[in-house]
């Protein structure tokens, strides 16, 4: 199976709240980049559906990953293949000039070439928070979905059944390759992702693998290329434009009580909510 | 300009997350029409006749039954085209988010997404969303002549019926996608609750990794009691403490009851961003330095092993 993972690199979001914003626009300057979760939980499903979970060296297919960015965001992609993926491939953009929509449009120019079986992306970025690239690349190929992926079990390599997370519990669809699908957090479970390849037996360490010292030196030799933005849409266009951003309002800040008792007289009587 | 308001089934009537969109569209302030999609969609459809909308369409069709994008998105958007609708909205459920890109991507719109305001200046729409986790707001505009937008439940008061009923039209259901050949609905697992949604809730009873193994034990007394949704944070579900389903965060529900109490957890910004529009907040938490504690309006720091048990009991009194 040819997986491709589409990339993003996000302000340390543990950091979010340090963002500063000044004239309207946010500045992140002195944040640490970090591969987006999400993304990060993409990749690893995508390893996992493309070996045997106990001799994780040997890949059994491709693992193909991709990001838009200046040249600095090839440290995500080098990362990314310290851990098992086969090839990388940088779109060279900056942030600014992409919105939701472009990197779907040009993913879609960059899938044709490619042919992977899945696409497998992260549910949203954890900056723009906006939930829309893996959907809208699906609708763009005419493929299926499957989004908030929980669990994934490829039965073979025509179809996966997906265990989607859904407000109300989980929903599972078979999809039928090629498709794109979005993982949710739980995806890394010890089980949560089976294949043929590993014994039903086997767990996964809970989260995404991490790179030993030998395959981050052996990833700086491994395939990554540059790829110009125009060469995969003409339409350059932004579909969405911001004008400003701001602080969200201060929260008032609030008091201690000191017993049980407080506590339930004051949301009586205070905030008469009981 | 002429809005469409996606509607949101659970079994035969209209989700509450219905109620928000039309109230994105009364601020809005311009004529709106609901579209009901499902299989058996008349009672929804009456429902839907009680929010003087314009026109409610009723896509009514066996292919509809299971709320599949590749199904449902085609139809909207043929609806969309069809009634020359400049503005498609849907609540940014599960639901919503799953189907409104691909319905912006056959439109050709700009789809903006988990909005929680919008100004109308003369017919230009802007529109207001959070951020990093709701550490910043953007203001932005959709540059494409048909717009789609979800709308954060929590910051769309439920609209009220206003009485009167909307002509109701039944509309022809377009031929699925060839996708949707590719995509077969297999199961749902219903999380099984009497409680009210997390997203309809008027307390909620949250969580945290501190409850450990009795999450369930020490919590439900006191969500019976209250009549109140169970949620959790992030790590209490990533612990398996907790349903994924109850997760309340950035990446989980959004949620601005009336009352939410915090037990047990920490306040990572993650949870924060989730939680901090609630109106009142009482945080439970044996170490007073937790973050929870800059955001609650009444913090208690006690063992949460003690604390609620005694607190059933006062609320018993």
């Amino acid at each position: 199976m040819k997986v491709l993972v589409p990339l993003k690199r996000v302000s340390d979001p543990d950091n979010a709240n340090k963002i500063k914003i000044a004239g309207g626009k946010i500045d992140t300057t002195g944040l640490e980049w970090k591969p987006n979760p999400f993304d990060e939980y993409a990749v690893e499903t995508a390893l996992r559906l493309t070996e045997n979970g106990t001799s994780p060296k040997q890949r059994l297919g491709e693992v193909v990953v991709v990001t838009f960015g200046p040249k600095e965001t090839e440290m995500t992609l080098r990362a990314a293949l310290a851990t098992g993926a086969d090839r990388a491939i940088r779109i060279d953009a900056k942030d600014e000039d992409l919105d939701g929509d472009l990197i779907a449009r040009a993913l879609k120019a960059l899938v044709e070439k490619e042919k992977p079986d899945l696409v497998l992306a992260g549910k949203q970025a954890v900056d723009g928070d906006s939930n829309q690239v893996g959907q809208l690349l699906a609708e763009y190929l005419g493929w299926p979905q499957a989004t908030f992926a929980g669990t994934i079990k490829s039965e073979d390599d025509k179809s996966l059944v997906v265990g989607r997370e859904v407000d109300g519990g989980t929903v599972n669809v078979r999809v039928t390759l090629p498709a794109v699908v979005s993982v949710d957090l739980r995806i890394v479970a010890p089980k949560s992702v089976t294949s043929k390849h590993t014994p039903p037996t086997h767990n996964y360490a809970d989260g995404v693998r991490f790179a030993a010292l030998m395959a981050i030196m052996a990833a700086k030799k491994k395939p990554l290329v540059e790829v110009k933005l125009a060469d995969l849409t003409t339409d350059t266009a932004l579909k969405i434009k911001y004008s400003a951003f701001e602080p969200p309002a201060a929260r008032k800040a609030g008091v201690k009580v000191k017993t049980v008792a407080e506590l339930v007289g004051k949301l009586k009587t205070e905030a008469k909510v009981l | 300009m002429n809005i469409l308001v996606i509607a949101e089934l659970h079994e035969d009537s209209l989700r509450k997350s219905t109620h928000s969109a039309v109230t994105f569209a009364k601020n809005v302030g311009a004529p709106f029409s609901i579209l009901v999609l499902g299989s058996g969609a008349d009672k929804a459809a009456q429902e839907a006749a009680t929010f003087g909308a314009q026109k409610v369409l009723v896509a009514d069709d066996a292919s509809l039954k299971d709320p599949l994008a590749e199904r449902y998105a085609p139809v909207i958007a043929q609806v969309a085209k069809a009634g020359n609708f400049d503005v498609v909205v849907v609540t940014a459920s599960s639901y919503g988010k799953d189907i409104a890109p691909r319905v912006a991507a056959k439109l050709g719109a700009g789809y903006a997404t988990d909005i929680s305001g919008v100004k109308n200046d003369g017919g230009k729409l802007t529109f207001k969303r959070p951020v990093y986790a709701g550490n910043a707001f953007g203001y932005c505009e959709i540059q494409t002549p048909v717009k789609v937008v979800s709308v954060r439940q929590s910051e769309f008061a439920a609209a009220e019926p206003s009485g009167g009923a909307s002509p109701v039209e039944k509309i022809a259901v377009a031929a699925a996608d060839p996708a949707a050949a590719r995509v077969e609905f297999v199961s749902l697992e219903a999380a099984k609750s009497e409680r009210p949604d997390l997203g309809e809730a008027k307390v909620i009873v949250s969580g945290g990794r501190a409850l450990k193994e009795r999450f369930a034990e020490v919590l439900d007394p006191l969500a019976n009691l209250l009549g109140a949704a169970v949620g959790a944070s992030r790590a209490a579900c990533d612990a398996g403490y907790a349903p994924p389903e109850l997760q309340v965060g950035q990446t989980g529900r959004v949620v601005a009851p009336q009352l939410y109490f915090a037990i047990g957890i920490s306040g990572a910004i993650q949870h924060l961003a989730g939680m901090k529009g609630s109106k009142n907040i009482v945080a439970i938490n044996k170490d007073p330095e937790a973050p929870i504690f800059q955001v609650a309006d009444y913090g208690l720091v006690q063992d949460l092993f003690t604390a609620v048990p005694e607190l059933i009991t006062e609320l018993k009194k």
